[in-house]
């Protein structure tokens, strides 16, 4: 049907990002193929290396799912995603699929070995998320396919990460996230990802931050200096949310407090996380 | 003179900007319980639908952008912002409104807390906020004053405060229990 309709179509999932964004007219799809209506597109499975969700799983669906919470990041970012009512309505697959520098789920997944199985009139093929999503707004995406599953395979075992956006207010998106996956051995770290959101055009991955904390005991001082990175590596810009300054110092704080969960839970620590609220 | 041309140009931008017509979707809904059969536009957002076809004015419309959730409603027991839902979109539905809370003529609970708490002012948000309730204590009957602001925090109120909001919600998991 896509490949029908052309380059003027766009598909419909939740239509938390969409709706709104055609309401502004930033978006002006002559078609929209609303794609609530296929089954079996909602699933959250779990096999021996990882988690599988279907593209229409929705936020809450995932907030809720005890099989999602083996992966705890996953959790931070399902149930602080806006409020109840998008969480209710927003999927996944949208959210990966529309590609917004201030979505969440491009953040945290970006932490783990995410890859996103596409399908189209050619068949499927298995795109790793860092080959996915090219820019803002901008996937790896052909006209005519669609976002089938979201693969995440499972840290190593004594893994521990932790997701913490700062924002206004909950419907509103972030003013900056971080997202930080430790690997532990004892109290040395042996694999670090941190990514930022909402500080540049896609998640920022934060590699130098990463390589100042991997083999690294990870001392008050290394997480001021992986703290420090990262600030350097935001690409923010000024707009309503805050200045360039602010969101870059924000940054620096949620890394630290990001890892600093991190580690409690790569200990086998049970700790709550919640977005914080200015 | 200016006025004219501003007129005239206006005209011409509106007849550029109209869309060829689209075709009515027929689509089936069930409203408070109520079975109804519509065509409607493909654009129309559900809040439109509910608020001009079907007459729920209970409904509200603040934002229009997502936030505010006035226009929060059930669709199949989940709240959702029903100003970012095309109305085909719930083709087969079951909504609820605050028009469906009452039974025979009584305040549900929740309505019923509202209103002994001071839980409202101007009373724009309120629909909204009750729905959201609704969700919160279908779920959680026992909810943590954690749980409650959690689950209101898509609905915006710009008069209580909140605080009366807290105890309506509170209350009316109580009296719940007590029935």
């Amino acid at each position: 049907m896509l490949s029908q309709l052309g380059e003027e179509a766009k598909l419909l999932a939740g239509g938390q990002s969409l709706i709104p964004l055609m309401k502004l007219r930033f978006a002006n799809p002559r078609h929209l193929v609303d794609i609530n209506f296929i089954p079996e597109t909602a699933y959250i499975k779990e096999d021996k290396s990882g988690l599988r969700f279907g593209a229409l799983t929705r936020h809450a669906q995932i907030e809720k799912s005890a099989t999602a919470a083996k992966i705890p990041i996953l959790h931070d970012c399902a149930a602080g995603i806006a409020d109840v009512q998008v969480r209710n309505r927003g999927t996944i697959g949208g959210s990966i699929a529309e590609a917004d520098p201030s979505g969440d789920w491009a953040t945290v997944l970006s932490t783990l070995q995410t890859s996103i199985r596409v399908v189209g009139k050619k068949g499927e093929r298995t795109i790793p998320l860092d080959k996915f999503i090219l820019d803002a707004y901008t996937t790896a995406l052909a006209k005519d396919e669609m976002v089938r599953e979201i693969t995440v395979k499972y840290p190593r075992p004594a893994s521990g990460g932790a997701y913490l956006a700062f924002k206004r207010t909950a419907p509103v998106y972030p003013t900056a996230s971080v997202a930080v996956q430790l690997g532990m051995e004892g109290d040395v770290c042996k694999d670090a990802a941190i990514s930022l959101g909402c500080v540049g055009l896609t998640a920022i991955k934060a590699s130098e931050a990463e390589a100042l904390l991997r083999g690294q005991k990870v001392t008050n001082k290394t997480i001021t200096q992986a703290a420090d990175a990262a600030r350097a590596a935001a690409d923010p810009q000024s707009d309503t949310r805050g200045s360039a300054e602010y969101k870059r110092t924000l940054v620096g704080a949620l890394v630290k407090r990001a890892i600093e969960i991190a580690i409690r839970r790569a200990r086998g620590e049970q700790v709550q996380v919640e977005h914080i609220y200015a | 003179m200016p006025k004219k041309t501003a007129k005239a140009k206006n005209a011409g931008k509106a007849k550029t900007m109209r869309e060829p017509a689209i075709e009515n979707v027929p689509m089936q809904l069930t409203v408070n319980g109520r079975a109804c059969s519509v065509s409607v536009e493909p654009r129309m957002l559900l809040v439109e639908l509910l608020r001009e076809e079907l007459d729920l004015t209970g409904t509200h419309v603040g934002c229009d952008t997502t936030y505010c959730g006035a226009c929060t409603v059930l669709m199949n027991g989940a709240a959702i912002k029903s100003c970012t839902v095309f109305a085909v979109q719930a083709d087969g539905a079951e909504i609820t409104t605050v028009e469906g809370l009452e039974r025979d003529g009584q305040l549900h609970p929740i309505q019923k807390a509202f209103g002994d708490c001071y839980g409202l002012q101007c009373g724009y948000c309120t629909p909204g906020l009750m729905l959201s309730t609704h969700q919160l204590l279908s779920e959680k009957p026992h909810p943590s004053e954690k749980d409650i602001r959690k689950a209101i925090a898509g609905n915006t109120c710009r008069c209580t405060g909140y605080q009366n909001i807290f105890k309506a919600i509170q209350t009316a998991a109580q009296n719940a229990k007590g029935n």
